[in-house]
């Protein structure tokens, strides 16, 4: 009992950081149709930032946290206009091969500065973050990214259904042609979309960096978990991307816990390949609304 | 036929008309020629003029450069790869052939399209939101209610994902969604496409309202010409790429050949041959 609920609890924020991580490529999905191959080096550019701020430049943690939004926050901006904008208009495989070379230049970038090697932040998360629940106990670094995962959901959620601009950037997803009719700054939702991708991302990025150590490979191959995560929650849908990275945090914490170590990371893959079996719109995606 | 030899004569006496420009046109398309994708070339010269305040039709049959006329004002042309090669649109007495949609839109300029484009995912009011692009951040509330005003069976769905809508409260919804922007200049792309007879009529009434209560200046391409021009100030018909034909509403309603052809009310109440069709348009274009 005491080995089920301490695996539920990692597993369920194990999923959190992949509902986080999947929550920018849903978005840069929905508004422009763009398959961003260059999740996982998102990822490790926002842990990394975090790392060059805090425990180099040593200044305090929420600072280091706050100009690290800010720092992707723009960079999606920087990437948006010089590497995608030039693109608008051409063909989705173009800009899709685009990503892809975009993320080996961020690696190799990282790789640069950086090198291949671990690194870790200093400790900074206080110990009384820790839940003791009598059975489990909640380490700090779980509770953290609860409170980050829901935070983030919440404030998105609301973005999405109530401010205007959420509501623009849902409507260019939906009719491009008719946004453009009615003014919608069609470019600006695109630029925006990517913004918020590099932020949901480096706050992934961050606590998996906290809790495996920062290092390129790693995180760049983590941002290929998405990819079960959204075909599971379905490409379009942003509750779908929560609930399907939950579902795949379980699924390989359970996994690893009951069945074997060496299956937990080929799990995702095989539910992957069975949901575009029987329900390959997802389990939230959109079908397409037809009036007959 | 003075009306038709005056249209021909305009092209070339462009530079002169601006000089007479009074400050009621709130639009002028001088001369202007369309081509599609650097070879297809829809417009061949076209020219016209919208004064504020009224409500101006552009009728013609399929493919005769109705909405390319459109989205040449509106700017939607642009990412369709089509391009205003000659002349020049002046809104207001500025040029605006090489604006962009954005920019135009913000001038006051809204497009609705034809096919009722609604955005499927969105609810009823979600969708008249997005009509408040042009002035983000403002507040929208009383827009709202203007528009459930004018459209009451809105109100009543608002809450309903638009892709369950019916088409007629999607027509009523693109023209709502419009109305969010505040328009100055409203250009209506065949309101009464795929509407019944009843639902078509009241779609126009309250155009013609929103003519009247809204100080906006309408333009409404039809197919439906007899509703058209019922509510038209002023009338032109187009035919392949080109003017053929303007007049005040009122007499191009008792036009013979506007009755032939988009009323189907010819004096003799009997359909001429396709023969003479043929030799109608000869006769034409050769004018």
């Amino acid at each position: 009992m005491e080995f089920f609920l301490q695996l539920l609890v990692n597993g369920i924020s194990l999923g959190f950081l992949y509902s986080l991580s999947a929550l920018g490529f849903v978005m840069i999905f929905k508004s422009s149709s763009v398959l961003n191959l260059a999740h996982g080096e998102l990822l490790a550019i926002g842990a990394f930032l975090f790392l060059a701020i805090s425990t180099w430049a040593q200044l305090p943690i929420w600072l280091s946290f706050a100009l690290t939004l800010v720092g992707t926050f723009l960079l999606g901006f920087i990437v948006e206009r010089f590497f995608l904008r030039p693109l608008i208009g051409e063909d989705l495989i173009q800009v899709i091969m685009l990503t892809l070379g975009l993320g080996i230049m961020f690696k190799g970038l990282l790789l640069f500065v950086f090198g291949g090697d671990i690194h870790e932040y200093r400790t900074f998360l206080p110990e009384g973050l820790s839940l003791d629940l009598g059975i489990v106990r909640i380490p700090s670094v779980n509770v953290a990214t609860f409170i980050i995962g829901i935070l983030f959901l919440i404030l998105f959620g609301f973005f999405f259904k109530y401010s205007s601009q959420g509501i623009y950037m849902r409507s260019v997803a939906d009719n491009q042609s008719a946004a453009l009719s009615l003014g919608v700054h069609v470019r600006r939702v695109f630029a925006l979309s990517w913004a918020i991708a590099f932020i949901v991302a480096a706050m992934s990025g961050i606590v998996l960096g906290i809790i495996n150590g920062i290092n390129v490979h790693e995180l760049s191959a983590i941002g290929l978990k998405v990819f079960p995560v959204v075909i599971l929650g379905g490409l379009d849908s942003i509750g779908g991307a929560i609930l399907g990275g939950i579902i795949i945090g379980l699924l390989e914490t359970f996994t690893g816990g009951y069945i074997s170590t060496s299956l937990r990371e080929i799990i995702p893959y095989i539910v992957l390949i069975i949901i575009l079996m029987v329900k390959p719109y997802g389990l939230f995606g959109l079908v397409e609304i037809e009036r007959v | 036929m003075l009306n038709f030899l005056q249209s021909a004569g305009q092209g070339g006496g462009g530079k002169k008309k601006v000089q007479f420009m009074e400050n009621d046109t709130r639009l002028q398309i001088n001369n202007i020629s369309v081509v599609y994708s650097d070879v297809i070339q829809v417009l061949k010269g076209v020219s016209l003029t919208i004064k504020k305040g009224q409500v101006v039709s552009l009728l013609g049959s399929n493919g005769a450069g109705k909405t390319t006329t459109l989205k040449a004002i509106s700017g939607l042309l642009k990412p369709e790869n089509g391009k205003v090669t000659e002349g020049y649109i002046e809104y207001d007495g500025e040029s605006i052939q090489n604006s962009s949609p954005e920019d135009i839109t913000r001038k006051g300029i809204i497009q609705v399209l034809e096919g009722r484009q609604e955005f499927k995912y969105l609810t009823v009011e979600e969708n008249l939101r997005v009509g408040t692009a042009t002035r983000w951040g403002k507040p929208y509330q009383k827009d709202l209610g203007l528009v459930y005003n004018y459209f009451p069976a809105l109100l009543a769905r608002k809450k309903a994902l638009a892709g369950y809508c019916s088409g007629g409260e999607l027509q009523m919804l693109v023209i709502g969604r419009a109305l969010m922007a505040h328009p100055q200049l409203l250009l209506l792309d065949e309101p009464s496409l795929g509407l019944a007879p009843l639902l078509v009529k009241e779609i126009f009434q309250i155009i013609k309202r929103i003519n009247q209560e809204q100080e906006a200046t309408l333009m409404v391409v039809e197919q439906n010409a007899n509703m058209a021009l019922q509510i038209a100030h002023y009338g032109y018909v187009m035919e392949n790429g080109k003017i053929v034909l303007e007049s005040e509403a009122a007499e191009l309603r008792e036009n013979p050949d506007v009755k032939e052809f988009y009323l189907g009310t010819a004096a003799s109440g009997a359909l001429k041959s396709y023969k003479d069709v043929k030799a109608y348009k000869r006769r034409k274009r050769w004018l």
